[in-house]
């Protein structure tokens, strides 16, 4: 009888799946963890009526603008998580060491990153997107760039916690490698919304927001990847 | 072709060699640079439109072309970094990231001083700048990633991967802000076209570059000397170095 190699028991995807689930799981037990960016993106988004103006022609002129960029950062503020605490606690190198390629394990954790942050806030832009008055049409064109462009979000902040990971004063190094980054997203998701308002064609934008997507997708785990293993050599 | 590239990965090597080429690249740097200067500033005619105001260029243009080269250089030396783990590559990261953050804040700053005469405005929302407002940046994060990480290999790394990362997404914001918003007239010099402005003008000007390439060179060599050194302390050659020159031996 043949007896499977050990390093052939578990496919990739099986992997990807299990680290998913685990990721998933551990999430849901702290749950206070997966409420803290949506709230950081309500209060993100009040302050502006607040602090510039409450006129509904400012708002509604602005409100894409401010949702996008509200988004972007309460992303950003849940990067910090992404990798900290298998760090702390050793489960990054026991993934390091598994025979399964890193970069697929580690495009899973970013999917779970995005399913737990990335997908609430998409959620949760209808509500924001009627409190900034934005009519019916500018909220469901916003909710799809977010949908596209958040994904891109995760994939690109997973390279930065990488290689943050470790740090003295990580959550501010963080921003300042990826906010650098995220620019031609946050352009082209605010310019498919304006572009709407104006009622021109949109397919150009959305195709060019998947573009990002399928380039992040391919190569920002390969970079996350490498950096990983940059930042677990360091400690 | 080997025992070259070997050879090139080797500090003291290019410790004696920069030693040997600095002289050249300094003085030829500076007489393009003054030439260039001089005959722009002083001499080159009037721009019809723009009057005096647009001399300028002769400061502006050649520090943005630097500005954006030096980034692309970098990537170049992480891939090698990253590839062949060659100290040199590292080392000129290391050295040439300030200079390239200098670099993009003079022709910002060129920019918006001569911005105000001809726009009439210090800023502007516009492709170019904004591009190169978000080029600064990602010098910044290099230079920042660079400091925070204390052991020299992982900064090596990691810095790598994040230049890396960086020019990947340089053409995507060319592209994306020209999409944008533009008002900045487009690249002065292009490799296909004779450029549109008189020749006494673009010969001062193309000596100005070439001379800024060259004083590059030099100040490239320079600071990776210094971080040579100070990397190497400890071995025999560096020593050697200091020890002679101080007349001990």
């Amino acid at each position: 009888m043949m007896i499977k190699p050990l390093d052939q028991a578990v496919g990739s995807i099986e992997a990807m799946k299990a680290v998913f689930a685990r990721d998933m799981k551990v999430a849901f037990r702290q749950r206070q963890d997966l409420l803290n960016p949506l709230l950081f993106f309500m209060m993100v988004v009040t302050l502006f009526p607040l602090g510039v103006s409450p006129e509904i022609s400012f708002l509604q002129e602005a409100g894409a603008g401010i949702l996008w960029v509200a988004a972007l950062l309460s992303v950003l503020l849940s990067l910090d998580h992404l990798f900290r605490h298998d760090f702390d606690d050793g489960t990054l190198e026991q993934l390091v060491l598994q025979p399964q390629p890193l970069f697929l394990l580690v495009l899973a954790k970013t999917m779970a990153h995005w399913v737990l942050t990335g997908l609430p806030l998409v959620l949760l832009t209808p509500v924001l997107g009627v409190m900034v008055h934005l009519d019916g049409n500018s909220i469901a064109i916003l909710c799809l760039t977010l949908l596209i462009g958040t994904p891109v979000l995760s994939l690109i902040g997973a390279i930065g916690a990488a290689l943050t990971l470790g740090l003295r004063s990580a959550g501010v190094l963080l921003s300042l490698l990826i906010i650098p980054l995220y620019i031609p997203v946050l352009i082209f998701g605010t310019g498919t919304v304006a572009a709407a308002a104006e009622g021109a064609p949109v397919g150009a934008y959305l195709a060019l927001l998947g573009a990002f997507l399928v380039l992040a997708l391919t190569l920002a785990p390969f970079a996350s990847a490498a950096a990983l293993k940059v930042s677990l050599s360091n400690s | 072709m080997w025992p070259f590239f070997h050879k090139l990965g080797s500090p003291k090597w290019f410790y004696g060699i920069a030693t040997r080429l600095m002289p050249w690249l300094l003085v030829l740097g500076l007489l393009c640079l003054g030439a260039g200067l001089v005959w722009g500033l002083a001499f080159a005619p009037k721009d019809y439109l723009q009057g005096n105001s647009y001399r300028i260029i002769f400061i502006h243009v050649p520090s943005a072309f630097l500005a954006q080269s030096i980034y692309i250089m970098m990537a170049s030396a992480a891939v090698v970094t990253l590839v062949w783990r060659m100290k040199l590559a590292d080392v000129f990261v290391k050295a040439t990231a300030p200079v390239g953050l200098v670099l993009t804040f003079i022709s910002l700053f060129t920019g918006a001083v001569w911005g105000k005469p001809t726009w009439g405005t210090w800023w502007i929302w516009d492709a170019r700048l904004t591009s190169m407002l978000i080029l600064l940046f990602l010098y910044g994060g290099v230079i920042a990633l660079d400091r925070a990480i204390n052991d020299e290999k992982s900064a090596a790394r990691a810095v790598a991967i994040l230049v890396l990362v960086g020019v990947v997404n340089i053409p995507i914001i060319k592209y994306s802000v020209d999409w944008w918003n533009t008002l900045h007239q487009p690249a002065t010099f292009k490799l296909t076209e004779k450029p549109s402005m008189p020749a006494e003008m673009w010969v001062p000007l193309l000596l100005s570059v070439i001379g800024l390439y060259l004083l590059f060179g030099w100040l490239a060599c320079l600071r990776m000397q210094t971080e040579i050194l100070i990397r190497e302390q400890r071995t025999r050659w560096v020593q050697d170095l200091f020890h002679v020159n101080e007349g001990v031996r």
